[in-house]
């Protein structure tokens, strides 16, 4: 087990389409953050930023970004990148920091602006780059990996288009009351089924959009917490950015191909079952402990793919926990509470760091509008490309 | 009119009437590598192996598949104006232990398929160039049987 850290502020920019620059999104929620931890930042010690490749250099360096935004004042900085996985890191980058000691404060942003329509790979010609000549060989989008992933559920796990819906309807319904999500709206199953298909079996309304946001968390170490006046504060007990084992043998964005497994025999535990696993060991604790989860719902079926993966169920009962309502809020382990990417759209630095936000809200009683009774334990996970893993556990 | 057959990319397969994909093969644990990789192993351990140059399984089963209801954004190019959305599976070679990404065919359409359905590899047109060459690419064609063994 590692030591635990606090978390002693959250804020967030709400979720948009606002067009304007990610750094004042970033600074909106950095602002909120200090605000809800009662600090100056010329307190902070220490900024990790997580970054945005869509922005320009200051996206490449957010670290020195925000630093400069808020005022320099001569602390050390970090930027993360991992892709969807970014804010994770920034997060264990500030994590470390105070666990060893060389700080006791210090501020995790991350911001985004982004561009309509599909995610696409960097112009020019780059017949070296595998995202690139995905795109130009195959026409394979992020959604053809989220309908590949979707279509194994039906034909191995009885999954059902109406079990796709009900994910949705979910996330929906949860995420109507939260301020910081940028579809509240509810929607009927029907609708969901009237959309048009994307990469089937997905549909429009299954795939999440491309957002803008920015979200921010002031992290200290457990004695310097208590001694400003945090006694009891949301901590954050394990920070897993783990990478995959050789073989990798389930294809993720943005490969041609899995690993072959002809050499070196497979691992018994996927990717994304690893990322949870390795949270859960460090915490010391296991998936019966978790009464909250927000998970990447980048379709709603990858959503039933993270309860396995998670241990929230066994492999192939997720469909059963969705129709129980277990991880509807009043259920048993309710996911995605905040309405998930369903009600946000991805702003990809952000989203990680929104996802820790959101568990602090909820283990604090104050997810206003989408409170889960007594939630003590919260998990959160993602997969950035390229083999980021990523998921945060936090306890109060 | 005849048009010329080039690889949409060098290297990757071949171009005779029963195609194969190109690979390459780790000389010491016997893994097998699509894309060719030419560089290293990537197996653990194996990074003095030398990586031979071997033609993959032409025959494989469907892992999964899915379709492409909107027209991809560049550097994709579009055969069709306005888009008809086509299939693409992701395919397991038996031997070599590997999922592998194409198109199916054209005129292949989801209601064809199932998971564990039998494939094999076939050229077919990705566009046509400047010069009016056609430019073809690997993709994935039923075979009419379900593969030995499939779930």
């Amino acid at each position: 087990m590692v030591d635990e850290i606090a978390i002693i502020g959250a804020g967030m920019h709400p979720w948009g389409k606002w067009g304007r620059n990610f750094v004042e999104y970033g600074v909106a929620a950095i602002s909120d953050a200090l605000t809800d931890a009662a600090v100056d930042y010329r307190d902070i010690q220490f900024v990790a930023g997580a970054d945005t490749m869509r922005n320009g250099y200051p996206g490449y360096v957010a670290g020195a970004t925000f630093a400069q935004a808020m005022g320099w004042t001569g602390i050390p900085v970090t930027s993360a990148y991992g892709a969807c996985a970014s804010g994770a890191m920034a997060i264990e980058a500030a994590r470390q920091r105070i666990l060893a000691g060389l700080c006791d404060v210090a501020l995790v942003v991350g911001a985004d602006t982004t561009p309509k329509g599909f995610l696409a790979p960097q112009s020019g010609e780059r017949w070296t780059d595998p995202d690139w000549l995905r795109f130009r060989l195959i026409g394979a989008t992020n959604p053809t990996y989220f309908g590949l992933y979707a279509r194994r559920r039906i034909d191995l796990y009885g999954a059902t288009e109406d079990d796709f819906a009900a994910v949705k309807v979910k996330n929906a319904r949860h995420g109507l009351n939260n301020p910081y999500a940028r579809y509240r709206k509810e929607y009927t199953a029907e609708e969901i089924m009237a959309s048009p298909i994307v990469a089937d079996p997905l549909r429009l309304l299954h795939i999440c959009a491309t957002s803008d946001g920015g979200a921010a968390l002031v992290l200290a170490s457990m004695d310097w917490a208590r001694a400003h006046g945090h006694a009891n504060p949301v901590r954050i007990k394990a920070v897993s950015t783990i990478t995959p084992t050789f073989p990798n043998t389930v294809i993720d964005m943005p490969g041609f191909s899995t690993d072959s497994a002809a050499g070196v025999p497979a691992p018994e535990r996927t990717f994304k079952q690893a990322i949870g696993d390795a949270a859960y060991a460090q915490a010391g604790i296991g998936p019966e402990d978790i009464n909250v989860a927000e998970v990447y719902d980048l379709s709603s079926a990858l959503e039933l793919d993270w309860y396995e993966d998670l241990g929230l169920c066994e492999v192939g009962g997720a469909e059963q926990l969705l129709r129980d309502g277990d991880t509807t809020i009043g259920g048993r382990v309710p996911v995605n509470p905040s309405g998930g990417l369903s009600c946000f759209g991805e702003a990809v630095p952000a989203q990680a760091i929104a996802q820790v936000c959101e568990l602090t809200w909820q283990l604090r009683g104050e997810a206003t509008g989408r409170q889960v009774d007594n939630a003590t334990a919260g998990i959160t996970a993602n997969q950035g490309l390229f083999g980021h893993g990523s998921a945060v556990i936090v306890s109060r | 009119m005849t048009h010329t057959r080039v690889a949409a990319i060098e290297g990757w397969f071949t171009l005779d009437d029963e195609p194969h994909l190109l690979g390459t093969r780790c000389s010491e644990s016997g893994t097998f590598y699509f894309p060719p990789e030419t560089t290293m192993s990537r197996a653990p351990g194996c990074s003095a192996a030398t990586l031979e140059p071997v033609q993959l399984s032409r025959i494989g089963r469907v892992w999964s598949y899915t379709n492409a209801g909107y027209k991809p954004p560049p550097p994709y190019i579009a055969m069709t104006d306005p888009h008809v959305p086509f299939v693409i599976a992701a395919v397991e070679l038996i031997e070599e232990r590997i999922v592998i990404l194409g198109q199916m065919v054209g005129g292949v359409t989801v209601d064809d398929l199932a998971v564990g359905d039998e494939v094999e590899v076939a050229l077919d047109t990705l566009h046509f160039d400047d010069d009016g060459n056609e430019v073809v690419v690997w993709k994935w064609k039923p075979t009419g049987r379900r593969a030995e063994g499939a779930q």
